[in-house]
């Protein structure tokens, strides 16, 4: 059956069985590797995707339940210029060996996305499902909280306003 | 038809388009320092079959890089920019980059304008890829040896070109100039760019290869000590890195194993009507045991695998206690063998008159690896000769063991070494590579193997179980005068380094080696001066030996967690017998005489627990501190250990919830001492990376069986640490404590590894310190918490 998904802005059309998981379609039909495998069972995150800016879980999602809107890891940067949470990765040297990375880094994307001021908490539940099995969640944690500073940074002053 | 195999075009990138010209391959190949090696085959643990032995000179397109060739290590592009040809790998730590600055800095180029490649068989030499954190402590030497006669022969060269002698000569970043005239200068690239250096090196082995040029004091290291950032985390953050995982090949397909669903299980029969007719099927391939499935797709495989029906006999004997009563097993079983008995003094005589003795027993059960990605490779067999692309950390043991495997010559194979999930051991005794082999030779197709989660949590190799006893006598002034250390691991067979007889398809397909490895359990690495100590280490076997999910291989510090746990709880319960501040008590039995090491490693003990100490504010107090009153008691407690010669003291902070039994670590604190600092930041990360490893391990992790199969096979039933554990604050100092610490020649030790050994001892002693109970069994979930809390009224 032939499927039409559009990711990172580009429309493409596969023909596999609809009940294919999204994970194997994004990686073995149109080549992107952002999300991987690392248990197809949605417990680690390893393979999050963007639908709508919502982070899910790829390798337990059917091909047939998404069809526009998805964005990838590739598909972060803009103009060749990464986004800001890609950015804080590298400042932050976050990675070791970076398998999960994927899923952090979309995660704290949507995170950030729904809630650019997260507290602490916030982000500790925000990214509790996400594994690392380097354990650089110290790391992971502080570059969210860099992204959040840099955020407000590039805030227009108008509404860095906080009336007391 | 070429002789060698198509790589894709993304691997193809990597290896021959590093800012040069001119293939790699071919450099090595018009140099004739492709040589073959086979005669050295006495070097490799394994001895080929019958069938691998009988080529002579030249029998493949894969012969081993000629590490005594400068060509080997270094090109020097017409640009004066430098790759770096390294038999390593790198497990997420950024020893890439450390090799570099290493590099850069002996031959004076830019750390900029050099890229090093590493672990792919065929165009690197052979120095073992990682493991035992020897990247920098053993396998940085050659390299920078390598580099500084690479300098050398250059500067002849410039001296050659500008007529003056070599000592009238500068090098500043590539450029070679007349000292007093910087008019007159040549560049590396313009003396030798992508031309060869045919300059032979010496050495009985690779570590011991070396030019005529000596390296750099430590003094005159400019890039060494620095922190550039890692060069592989850009592309892993943008998407653009090619993994292990990501390679297609034109024709692939794509395979699932079967595993028994029962260890030690028997395959009866395979009932193919089962998924006949499914789409996609290419084959079912089975041996002896061993089953897969083989689809066109990735999905498909995964359904076939699901619904393939497979008869398995049921072994008579239990293959295993359950892991409920695996300690009593463990302790009641007679060994398999017992390692010499380190003995001091009289400990005996001296337990029987000390004025107080106590005995402690540790429980570490078995902890598996469990990487955030299952066993993964893909194998390519066109042309009659076998190319794997694989993480394993060890590329040059898996060709070798791929080779032995299937019976063909070494030359015939390589392995292409692409990065993946975090090694640690498991990599090092990969199972993927084999049977990706096996089935492109039975199918003559590329195939990709991948593992699923249920299949790697349940069968990837674990750290062994320790059961450890230990008693300790203290004088009337509360010294400890005698200390007997008693350790059982569950290690018997312990599986080896991508070896055609002990892979798990080599035994799911009934091959044995004559003798199983005998294992080994671990005494403690301390420098306490004790007068009067025994140190006993037996190794005990499960009744099922082969074919099981409980075999063993290296974990991280191969059981310095497990021992470390046990000596440096007991320590602490020491001290808490004397009512001996825990620091203090550690420190006394540093500073008590001693000749042994010469003061070396136990001065730099010292320096260690005292920095460990500052960092965190130490309060000197015997522990445990007065019980609060709330719902979080709060603690402190420390442990130190040495790896090789690295040093490290650690100090966590813990909150004890005892409504409910968590345990949260807030805050830790490292000093670490390992030698000349290659790349400070980079080296802070992992060390802090390990020591959350270890609280991993502290908190969360234990393989549970029952009498028949692993049943933690997922992260429901498999904890890890996650966000929520991460401590609020984390402070890494790094100590150079060695009693001459501006010696030029300041070696690195290893660092890879050693933070993760006294972390579980620190966070049990913290505990203590907070609520006055002991806990001696790893690991601290909240419901054991609990209940040893509710013990003691707490």
């Amino acid at each position: 059956m032939s499927v039409t998904l559009v990711v990172n802005g580009k429309s493409h059309t596969v023909n596999v069985d609809p009940a294919t998981p999204l994970l194997y379609v994004l990686r073995n039909d149109l080549g992107l590797q952002g999300p991987r495998f690392g248990c197809g069972l949605g417990q680690c995150g390893a393979c999050t995707v963007l639908v709508k800016g919502v982070a899910i879980r790829s390798c337990i999602v059917p091909v047939s339940a998404v069809k526009d809107g998805i964005t990838t890891l590739e598909g972060l940067a803009k103009d060749g210029k990464l986004h800001p949470v890609q950015q804080a990765w590298i400042d932050e040297q976050v990675p070791q060996c970076g398998f999960c990375q994927n899923g952090q880094i979309m995660t704290a994307k949507a995170l950030l996305d729904k809630n650019p001021k997260p507290t602490d908490a916030q982000i500790r539940e925000g990214m509790n499902r996400t594994l690392c099995r380097c354990m650089t969640y110290y790391r992971v944690q502080a570059a969210i909280k860099r992204v959040v500073k840099v955020i407000a940074a590039d805030r227009p002053e108008a509404e860095k306003e906080v009336v007391a | 038809m070429t002789t060698f195999t198509k790589i894709p075009k993304q691997v193809e990138d990597v290896l021959e388009n590093m800012g040069g010209t001119i293939s790699r391959r071919d450099l090595l190949k018009s140099a004739g320092m492709l040589v073959v090696s086979f005669a050295a085959v006495g070097t490799s643990p394994v001895t080929p079959p019958a069938s691998a032995q009988a080529p002579a000179a030249k029998s493949g397109p894969y012969p081993d890089p000629d590490f005594r060739q400068l060509d080997s290590w270094i090109v020097i592009h017409e640009d004066s920019s430098a790759t770096f040809y390294v038999g390593k790998t790198d497990c997420g730590q950024g020893t890439g980059t450390s090799f570099r600055q290493m590099m850069s800095d002996e031959l004076d180029v830019a750390y900029d304008k050099t890229t090093c490649i590493m672990g792919s068989t065929d165009i690197t030499v052979d120095q073992g890829g990682s493991g035992g954190s020897t990247a920098m402590e053993r396998d940085g030497w050659p390299m920078r040896r390598v580099a500084a006669e690479a300098r050398r022969v250059l500067l002849e060269m410039g001296s050659a070109r500008l007529g003056v002698p070599v000592g009238q000569l500068a090098v500043i970043a590539g450029a070679i100039t007349v000292k007093g005239d910087p008019s007159r200068s040549v560049t590396y690239g313009e003396l030798i760019g992508g031309k060869r250096f045919n300059v032979a090196l010496t050495g009985n082995n690779i570590n011991a290869t070396t030019g005529v040029a000596a390296v750099k004091p430590v003094q005159e290291l400019k890039i060494v000590g620095l922190s550039p950032q890692r060069y592989d985390i850009p592309p892993k953050v943008d998407g653009s890195l090619k993994w292990a995982v990501d390679v297609k090949l034109p024709g692939m397909v794509h395979a699932r194993n079967v595993k028994p669903p029962v260890a030690g299980a028997k395959l009866v029969s395979i009932d193919e009507s089962s998924v006949r007719g499914m789409p996609g099927l290419v084959k079912v391939v089975s041996k002896g045991n061993y089953v897969a499935v083989v689809c066109e797709r990735e999905e498909q495989a995964i359904n076939v695998a699901k619904k393939l029906k497979v008869n398995w006999e049921k072994p008579v004997a239990a293959p295993f206690p359950s892991s409920e009563n695996l300690f009593n097993y463990m302790r009641e079983v007679t060994p398999t063998s017992s390692a010499k008995q380190i003995v001091v003094g009289n400990p005996d005589n001296a337990l029987a008159d000390a004025s107080k003795m106590i005995e402690a027993d540790y429980e570490i059960p078995f902890q598996g690896h469990t990487a955030i990605s299952p066993a993964h490779a893909m194998a390519d067999p066109s042309n009659g000769q076998m190319t794997v692309y694989s993480n394993d950390m060890k590329s040059y043991g898996m060709r070798t063991g791929v080779a032995a495997f299937l019976g063909m010559p070494r030359e015939k194979v390589r392995v292409v070494w692409m990065e993946g999930p975090q090694g640690y051991g498991r990599t090092a005794a990969d199972d993927a590579g084999c049977e990706a082999a096996y089935l492109a030779k039975e199918i003559g197709r590329p195939v990709r193997v991948q593992w699923m989660r249920n299949e790697e949590t349940a069968w990837d190799t674990k750290a062994p179980a320790f059961a450890v006893k230990i008693k300790g006598g203290l004088d009337a002034a509360g010294n400890l005068v005698a200390l007997d250390y008693n350790a059982r691991a569950a290690d018997y067979n312990h599986v080896g380094y991508n070896e055609h007889d002990t892979v798990l398809i080599a035994q799911l397909m009934g091959i044995r080696r004559a003798k199983p490895a005998e294992g080994s359990a671990a005494n403690p690495s301390e420098m306490y001066a004790i007068p009067h100590r025994r140190m006993a280490t037996h190794v005990v076997s499960l009744p099922l030996v082969w074919e099981t999910p409980l075999r063993t291989g290296n974990l991280r510090d191969p059981n310095g967690p497990q021992s470390t746990f046990a000596s440096e709880s007991f320590i602490d319960e020491l001290a808490a017998a004397a009512k001996a501040d825990p620091m203090e008590f550690r420190m006394k039995l540093l500073t008590a005489s001693t000749t042994e090491d010469g003061g070396f490693r136990r001065a730099r003990s010292i320096a260690a627990l005292k920095a460990a100490a500052d960092a965190y504010g130490w309060d000197h107090r015997s522990s445990p501190k007065p019980r609060g009153t709330g719902e979080i008691l709060t603690g402190r407690g420390m442990a130190y250990a040495f790896r090789g010669q690295t040093v490290v003291a650690e100090i966590a902070e813990v909150e004890v919830n005892r409504r409910t039994g968590h345990v949260w670590v807030k805050r830790l604190v490292c000093a670490h001492d390992c030698g000349l600092v290659i790349n400070p930041e980079s080296l802070r990360h992992t060390i802090e990376c390990a020591m959350l490893h270890s609280l991993s391990r502290t908190l969360h992790e234990e393989v549970q069986f029952d009498t028949e199969k692993v049943t933690s096979v997922d992260w429901n039933s498999h904890p890890t640490l996650t966000h929520a554990d991460a401590p609020e604050k984390i402070d890494v100092v790094l100590v150079n404590g060695d009693p001459n610490p501006n010696r030029s020649d300041l070696p690195p030790y290893g660092a890879g590894e050693a933070a993760c050994k006294p972390l579980l001892a620190a966070v049990a002693n913290a505990i203590y310190d907070a609520t006055g109970v002991r806990l001696r069994r790893i690991p601290f979930r909240a419901p054991r918490v609990l209940t040893a809390l509710k013990a003691a009224q707490v």
